[in-house]
This record gives structure tokens, sequence and C-alpha cells, in this order.
């Protein structure tokens, strides 16, 4: 998948004012690092190398220090993902529980085919990730924000078409 | 017990250490090194390789010498079954990874990695036919080269750009056993002190590319010197090959420059290498400068001086990078004269180091115009040169590129003698050693004089300007007069 | 209650009286069920009084260490020199458990009222509340009740501050917690300085976990004494705990009972037993940190802090992960190696090596490959990384690892005869 990356700012109008809330919290402004992270997610989809600058612009830190912490946290994405991202649970309480063929099933229904690819049209992007905290609703899965519990390889077909 | 003191035991031996010590500070004193890699002196403790780990009485489970302060009565033992144990455990995890390619890493011969696992290391390795992690080298600045597959993750390179450069450049990317040491692809590591990364690192990970696979480590001759790039004075090593100087190095001095070397004065030594040196004493003979002995040299240098003394006049232009011994003797070679002597000082931008108080790149890119103006010696060289030329005799001490002119006798002691020289018109010239070829003193901005070594020969016939000028002062008769 | 289920005759209903109650939810609706007169009486109080009355209710952390709260509480500096700070450790996500996600999806204001109770009792002027980032039910719902709550003004001077991860299971650790919102890396600290030395921002720090802070409230309004006397087994364990429990059981979910509860009935009672045909083979019964019991195991533990300790476990996190008889136990002992592995924050030798390590040979023994040595390796392995380490990520690792060599070595040995067939691994 081909992209051209928005080379203008994200923090500008309205998502500044939303870092600069965060920033009248705390005595640094080090401590907004993880909430601006967010914010440039949620604009973009992804985070560059160009908005871990301009993050570090914006907050007087490193683009270097700013990478250091981006690629510690699995949440945020290094490259752009498909449309729908979606997270599997398939740590160990999942895993007795069916996890691993609620992974397959999605990444067939999606034509993401390979976990952590993303599906032809561009629409999909399932991923494996480790202990999502719902234990008891195996199988959890994040599709985007929501939050989806008890999904079974029954379920899959529905849940697929409902964001198709 | 004394006042403001802690006493402790350290595998046997009692020491007495001041409030606040580290238990692996503490150890130094009782003899004992403590196998360790994220821990230094000059930088914050992270505790994080987890290799210092000894027995201490009364805690539960053992401890890391880095970070446990040293209390009343403690007994630390570092070399009990558990501790040895642990050690060597980590120094097995962090061999899984490494790619053990001692014959052609620059670090074999002064690597912690090998020199602990010699030390208390496991014989064979138990982690068998599993891939070991790979990552290609990177560039990282102007002189550094990053291979992290040899990475052991201390962080020291990270925390010495944090903390002291105070220009995170670095940082670790990833976690697990996936982690690195990375970089934004838009930073380079070219901070005015970011070579000292590649000293701190205590593998072979960080690299000069300046002295990449030049020497083994175990051929290098040290030798400690001071260096010559500014007023600073930070105390180094001439790590030399053969009698070529290979690289210099920061020693340690806590009052001066701590562990550290900016770059400037890191590669501030090919020009102690160069083959265009004067190897012989020139006089001049019929307008030409010829080779010949000291002797003859040093008859003429007496002829010219008796002949002028008696009230006459005489300059001296000197570098500010010659000792305080030689420009003591040369003053003092002039002592029967009306005489004026100056020096010139190369500027450039200062650089500190911010984390350490006082630790810069001066802007004053000489060693020792404070020991030059402490003898008499002023910073006003135009005036001298002007009133070179109406003087009845010149001295010019290695500084080829004056452009002297006079009308008196013109004795020159220098290294080089380039074409352009002025110096070329002298009627003696006197070959004289570098800084890497004599014993000497500096004196630093702060007024701390410190003392330096010969590494290497000095070419042909030179001497170290001192013995040049010391010859000559005896020559005069004014050694005995002074004392 | 066991949400989604009606609850258990068994189960002692404290903190999850209102679970599956949307109405609970709301500012009124948590009002109208007497929310925030605990708050509201302890602003009236000297903070040293509240302090008491934690202490004396015998509550102690909720989170895994179980650290009495109220001692907690007290490491806090009396005289006032700097800011304090409470920190509200919502990051849950060691494996099995989900109480904290269930007490956030539905009384948060029960999280809210007990952490801003902390903060007066400390003398605290921020809370903040930190929410693992795949949270985002949780964190839709209690940002709301937040805003209702602060528009109410309960809170009085104290502001409270959600704060959210982004995928980092160690920032579960208390320190680590404090540098990612700091905005760094979620590397735990060196020990000492303690937080209530040098927490948050340097500051005077107490953290707590969701479950713990979600009881005060109730220990305020009906008395320490009250929740001292809720205990079956030993006097040190007191109050009501919420079990996760996943896995192989019929009724998987939220269950609160009184500690000192025992686990079998929990499992067999209260879950149902195992699935239709299977019997129980192994529990983890405190997330997946600590020690496997068997299933001999499993029936004579007694659910507190001390009663877990003597059946060879520890209580945690109480997220309890049942494994019946067709679980491949070297199997899932790989998959809880990979967890680790893959959240180790990479400071430390032993846990980034050895993390990864482990799992890859417990990896080549599932494809067929293992050597007879490989499990002597494995425990030496697991030695070297137990008790070394910043934190106990490394531990954690090591616990399953150990336990699971030790009780179910026929499992491993099978393995290396060749008398199992391999198991791809990807």
């Amino acid at each position: 998948m081909s992209v051209t990356e928005d080379t203008q700012p994200v923090f500008t109008g309205a998502v500044l004012e939303a870092l600069q809330a965060v920033l009248g919290r705390y005595p640094t402004k080090q401590a907004a690092l993880l909430p601006a992270l967010w914010l440039a997610q949620r604009e973009r989809g992804w985070i560059s190398d160009r908005v871990m600058a301009e993050v570090a612009e914006v907050l007087g830190l490193t683009p270097a220090y700013v990478k250091g912490v981006v690629t510690f946290y699995t949440m945020y994405h290094q490259h752009p993902v498909g449309k729908h991202f979606v997270q599997v649970c398939t740590t160990s309480p999942c895993n007795i529980c069916g996890a691993e063929g609620v992974l397959k099933a999605l990444l067939e229904q999606t034509g993401a085919r390979d976990a952590g690819a993303t599906s032809p049209d561009g629409n999909w992007t399932v991923i494996e990730v480790e202990c999502l905290g719902a234990c008891g609703f195996a199988t959890p899965v994040l599709v985007n924000d929501d939050f989806i519990e008890s999904v079974t390889v029954e379920k899959v077909p529905a849940l697929v078409r409902k964001y198709r | 017990m004394a006042e403001g003191v802690i006493t402790l035991t350290i595998d046997g031996v009692p020491v007495s250490v001041p409030p606040g010590t580290l238990v692996i500070e503490a150890a130094k004193q009782a003899g004992v090194l403590v196998p360790h890699y994220c821990y230094h002196p000059g930088l914050e403790v992270a505790g994080v390789c987890r290799m210092c780990l000894v027995e201490i009485e009364k805690a539960p489970k053992l401890q890391i010498a880095c970070a446990t302060t040293v209390t009343e009565g403690m007994v630390v033992k570092t070399q009990t079954v558990q501790a040895k144990d642990a050690r060597q455990g980590v120094l097995e995890f962090l061999l899984i990874n490494h790619p053990l390619d001692c014959p052609i890493c620059d670090q074999a011969g002064e690597c912690e990695l090998q020199d602990f696992v010699f030390q208390e290391g496991r014989a064979a390795t138990r982690y068998g036919e599993f891939a070991k992690r790979f990552n290609p080298v990177e560039d990282f600045g102007p002189d550094i080269l990053y291979v992290p597959n040899r990475c052991i993750l201390c962080t020291r390179c990270v925390r010495f750009m944090e903390d002291l450069a105070r220009e995170p450049v670095l940082n670790v990317s990833e976690r697990g056993d996936r982690a690195f040491v990375g970089i934004h692809p838009d930073a380079r590591l070219d901070h005015p002190w970011a070579g000292n990364v590649v000293d701190l690192c205590p593998v072979g990970s960080l690299l000069s590319k300046d002295f990449l696979h030049k020497a083994r480590a175990w051929e290098l001759d040290k030798t400690p010197s001071i260096c010559t790039g500014c007023s600073q004075g930070c105390n180094i090593s001439l790590d030399t090959r053969e009698e070529v100087v290979v690289r210099v190095r920061p020693r340690s001095n806590l009052e001066v420059n701590q562990y550290f070397i900016c770059d400037h004065g890191r590669m501030h030594y090919p020009w102690m290498n160069r083959g265009d040196r004067i190897e012989a004493p020139l006089v001049k003979h019929n307008g030409e400068l010829r080779a010949t002995d000291w002797e003859e040299a040093f008859d003429r240098v007496v002829t010219i001086l008796r002949g002028a003394a008696g009230g006459g006049k005489a300059v001296a232009i000197v570098s500010p990078g010659a000792s305080s011994e030689a420009l003591a003797l040369v003053k003092r070679l002039l002592s029967g004269f009306d005489w004026k002597g100056a020096f010139q000082v190369v500027m450039g931008d200062e650089a500190p180091l911010p984390g350490v108080p006082n630790l810069a790149l001066r802007a004053e890119r000489v060693p020792n115009a404070k020991g030059a103006e402490r003898l008499g010696y002023t910073r006003d060289y135009a005036a001298a040169l002007a009133a070179a030329a109406t003087a009845s005799v010149v001295f010019v001490l290695d500084d080829p590129d004056c452009g002297v002119q006079t009308a008196g006798a013109l004795i020159y002691a220098g290294t080089v003698l380039p074409a352009e020289s002025t110096c070329r018109n002298a009627d003696v010239v006197l070959p004289i050693a570098n800084v890497a070829e004599e014993e000497g003193t500096f004196v630093n901005r702060d007024g701390r004089e410190q003392r330096y070594f010969p590494a290497k020969p000095a070419p042909g016939m030179a001497q170290p300007a001192a013995w040049v000028f010391g010859e000559l002062v005896a020559a005069m008769g004014l050694a005995e007069a002074q004392r | 209650m066991g949400f989604p289920h009606q609850p258990h005759p068994k189960e002692t209903v404290v903190l999850s009286q209102y679970f599956g109650d949307p109405d609970a939810r709301t500012y009124k609706g948590w009002v109208k069920r007497g929310g925030y007169e605990a708050l509201r009486n302890a602003l009236a109080t000297a903070p040293a009084a509240v302090v008491e009355q934690v202490k004396e209710s015998g509550l102690r952390g909720r989170g895994g260490a179980g650290f009495p709260t109220g001692l907690k509480w007290s490491f806090m500096p009396k005289a006032k020199t700097r800011p304090h700070y409470v920190c509200v450790n919502a990051d849950e996500s060691e494996p099995g458990t989900f109480k904290d996600r269930e007490i956030m999806r539905w009384t948060p204001h029960a999280l809210l009222e007990g952490a801003a109770i902390a903060a007066h009792a400390i003398q605290a002027e921020v809370v903040v509340i930190y929410i693992r980032g795949e949270f985002t039910e949780p964190w839709a719902i209690t940002e709301k009740a937040l805003a209702e709550a602060d528009a109410a003004g309960v809170f009085g001077t104290i502001k409270v501050y959600l704060h959210r991860g982004a995928g980092a299971y160690i920032c579960g650790e208390e320190t680590a917690l404090m540098n990612s919102i700091e905005g760094k890396r979620g590397n735990p600290r060196i020990k000492p300085p303690f937080p209530a030395v040098a927490g948050l921002f340097g500051m005077p720090t107490t953290i707590n976990n969701v479950e713990t802070l979600a009881a005060v409230p109730h220990i305020l309004n009906r008395g320490a004494a009250w929740y001292r006397g809720l205990s079956l087994s030993n006097p040190q364990s007191t109050g009501t705990k919420l079990f996760s429990v996943c896995g192989h059981v019929q009724r998987p979910g939220n269950y609160e009972v009184t500690l000192g509860f025992p686990l079998k009935d929990l499992l067999y009672d209260l879950c149902g037993g195992p699935l239709p045909g299977r019997t129980l083979k192994a529990c983890i019964p405190g997330g997946s940190s600590v020690p496997i019991l068997t299933r001999e195991e499993t029936e004579a533990c007694l659910l507190d802090y001390e009663g877990v300790v003597a059946s060879g476990s520890m209580l945690g996190s109480g997220g309890v992960i049942v494994f019946d008889d067709s679980t491949d136990m070297v199997y899932q002992i790989m998959r809880l190696a990979r967890f680790y592995a893959h959240e180790s924050c990479a400071q430390c030798t032993q846990c980034r090596e050895g993390t990864a390590w482990t799992t890859k040979i417990l990896e080549r023994i599932l494809a067929g490959q293992g050597k007879t040595e490989d499990l002597d390796l494995l425990l030496d392995l697991s030695e070297n990384m137990t008790g070394k380490t910043i934190c106990v990520l490394s531990d954690s690792c090591a616990a399953p690892i150990v336990s699971g060599i030790k009780k179910f070595r026929g499992e491993f040995d099978a393995y290396l005869a060749g008398a199992r067939s391999p198991v791809p691994v990807g």
C-alpha cells in the first residue's frame, strides 16, 4: 500500500487546543507526550518520523527521545495501518478458549491474510496482541476503539460485515 | 566511629568512606573491582545491567553494588557462590546475542565483556542453535558507527547524551530482546562532545571511524599527556602504535575534565605524526641554510647573542603551545637584553559539556597561554612583530607563520619550516620536538600546572625545546647566575 | 455478582453490587445509591483519622502485592512542603485479570470517590488515573463520570485527571506507571527512593489499585470493624475481593467473595465447574505471574493472602486461570513466557534476554526439537531470572516455568521423548 504522508503540521486549531488543555495539568511539558501522540495518531492514523519531530518541537524534546518512547508502546503505529485496525488477544487464557481460531478467521474474512499485514483494499489490518484484559470474555477483539467481547469463530463473519 | 566516616567490610577488608558512598566505589578502596557495565562514575546510576550483584549481610537477596549506599557495619561479600553464579548468569545472557566477532572488533583487548567473561564467565554456551539477534551497522555521526549486534544495552551512551551533553539524540528503541540504541533519522550524533560515547561503550558497539581497524588495543602504548586543543587542559592519553600516535583518549581528572574530552581535542593529533619535520640544525652560510650539528648551531647562536648583547633590543615570538620550561629558558637567554616576548592565540567557538561544571572546549585554542603570561610574555603580538623589525636579535619559537621581518639576527627554533615562512631567513634554525615527543608543563586557564610526557621519539636530531634552550643558557653562562 | 451472571448466594456483594446496572454509572444514580457520602464525610475529617480508619480495616492492596493500604498512606510526609500525588493504577494487564475493568465500566464513581478520599488522606492536590490504552470502554465511562462529578463539585480542591496508556504491560508496575505519566518509556525505577519519598514528578506519591480504592468508600461508610469482620480464614486478610475467573469453566466472570473463601467452591459452585465432560487439571490463582497449582492444590486452596501462599502460589491480582484436562500445559507455559518476552521493558539483562531465551527453548520443545538437558536449563535460567532485577517481570516469567516443570513434568518429558506430536509454533 503506497501512502503519501500528510506533511502539514498536526498541532493546529482544535488539536493544538486539546494538547494545551493537557499541558495545563502537569508540571512538565514532557508529561503531555503520551496524550500528544494519541492526538497525532487520531488525526493521521499513524505516527511518522516527521510527526515525532513535530511532537518533539511542540514539547521541547528531541525527535530521538520521542522515537524511543513511541517504539516502547505497542499501540502507537509506526507505519500506516488499514482503515479498520483489529487487535485479537491470543494470550494463554484466550488461547485456551479458541483465540487462535478467531485470529485465523479474521485474517481470512478480512483478506488481510497475515497478522500485521494490511488487506489489499487497505481496509483491514489484523494483529495478534498480548492480553487485552478481558479474559473472562474470550476472545476479546478491538476494532479501532470498539471493544468487542466473546468473539468466536462463528461470530467473525457478522463482525467483519458490520465494518465492511 | 569517626565523624562523617562510614566503616564497612568488603571481602573481609575493612574500609572507611564518606557517607553516601556507593558500595561499588567503596569496594575499589578495598582493592575489589566489582564487575559492572551500566555503572560509570561520571554518569547517573542506572542499575540496569545487574552485573554488580553482591551479597550484603542481612539483605534478603543479592544487591547491586552500584545503587547501594554504604551503611555503618555493612558486610559485603563479592565472591560468594550466589553472587558469582548471579554474575555468571548475567554474562551468559549478555553473550547469547553477542556475535563474538572479537577478531574483527576494535574493542578487543580493552573490552569489558571479554574481561569479565574471562574472569567469571562460563566455559561454553548453552544457547545452542538459536539464531542471534541481527541488526545492520548504523552511521550515527561524523565519527561514530553503531554496531547493534554487539550492544549490551548498558545505556551509558544514552545517559551521556541526555544528562551530560543535554542533547538526547540517542534513545533506547523498542523493548524486550528487540531493543537497541536508536537515533531519529533526521538527527546526527555530532555534538562537540559526542566522541565520549565511544570511550564509554564497554564493548565494541560504538566505534570511532577514525580509529576503525587501525590497531589492536594490546599493541598500543599509552602515554599520559595534556590536550593542546584549547586552554582547558584536559588530561589525555596519547595512544601510539610503533611510534605513531593513532588515538587520543581522555584520562580521568576530576578537577579538570572528569572522564571526558571533546571531539576537537580527540581529533587534534594527526599533526603530531607529520613527516615534513626539520630533522637537523641549520645555519646560514652565504645566505643559504645548511644542515649542521648541534655544536656548530649553538656556537653560531652564542656568537650572535654575545655580539648583540649589552643594551641591545631582543624580541621573542613564541608559540603558546610551547612548554613553560622552554618559555622560561628563552626568557633567561634574553635576560641581558631589553626584551619583549609575545604570542598569538587562535580563537574558536566555545563548546561546553553542559552537565559538567567548568568543562568546555575553550575559545582559546592553545594549551599554555596562561603559562606564557605568567613568564611575562604578552598578547601584544602586533607590537612585538613591529619591534622585531629593529631588534638586534629575534627569537621565534615554533611559530613559523608569524611573518617576522628583522634587520637583526633571526633565530628560529621549530618543528617545521614551511616553504613560504619568513623564518627561512633565519641565521640559525634549531629543530625541536613536538608535544608528543617531549616532557613538559602547561598551565591551564585555571592556573593548574600539568605535566605531559613523551609518547614517541623526535625525528632526526630534533630535541625538546627545553633541552635546546637549556644548552644555550649554559653556554652563555647564565645558568649559574640565575641560581 | 458474577457479572455477566446473576449473583450467587455464596458471594459477598460489596464492590460488585451495581455491576450490570447502568444507572449506577451516572452521578445522580450513584448519589441515589449513597455515593459520595463517604467522600463528603472524609473531607470533613482530619487526614490522619482517615488513614487510621483504613489501617484499622485491614484493607490490603488488590493489585497484586497485598501491601496494607493504610500503612502505605501513612508513609507519606505528614508535614506538607511539596505537592503530593495520588496515582491510580488502572493499567490492568495481568493475564487472567479483568476486575478493574468491571469496576470502571459499572461503578466509575466508586473509583473516583475512593481516589478522592485517598487524596484527602495523604494531602494530595492531584489524582492521576492511569488507564491502559486498550480499555476504550472503561475510559469513556470513567471520563463521563468524572465530568459529571467535576460539574457537581464533589472533589473540592482536588483535581482528578485520566491518563491513557498506550500498550505496555509493564506500566502496571508502580514506578513504570509514573514514568509513563511523565512522558517516558515505561521503565521501572530502582528503589529506593520509594514513591512516598519521590514518586510522580519526584514528589511524594501514593499509588493504589482501582479495586483497593473502590473499597475505601464502603469502609468509611460502614466502618473499619465491619470490614475487618469480613474474613473467613486469616485475620490478616480482610474484606471482600473480586476474583476474575477465566479459561475452562462453565461461567467465567467476576465473583466477589470474602477473603478466605475456598477456591474449590469458587470454581465448582460459583463458576459451575469444568466444561461438560472435562476435569480440572491446573489453575493459576493470582494472575499469570504466580506459580501454577495442580488440581489437588487448587481444591485445597483458601483464597486469601496467606492461604494461597500456603498452597504454593500467591493471591496476586485475583485473576484465576483454569485449565482442564484438554490443556497442553507446555504450550500454555510457552504462551505465558512469550507474553513476558513481549512485555519486558529491556532494562535488566536477565529479563531482556532471559524471557526471550526461555520462550525459544519452550518453542523448541513443542516443535519436537527439545534436548534432554532443556528442562534443567530452563530451571537454571529461571533461577538466574528470579530476585535479581529491578522489578518482578522476570520473576513472573520464571514462576509458571518452574512450577510447570515441577508439577507437569510428564508433559514436557512426552515432547522430549517424541511421545507427543510436535506442535507448530508461530
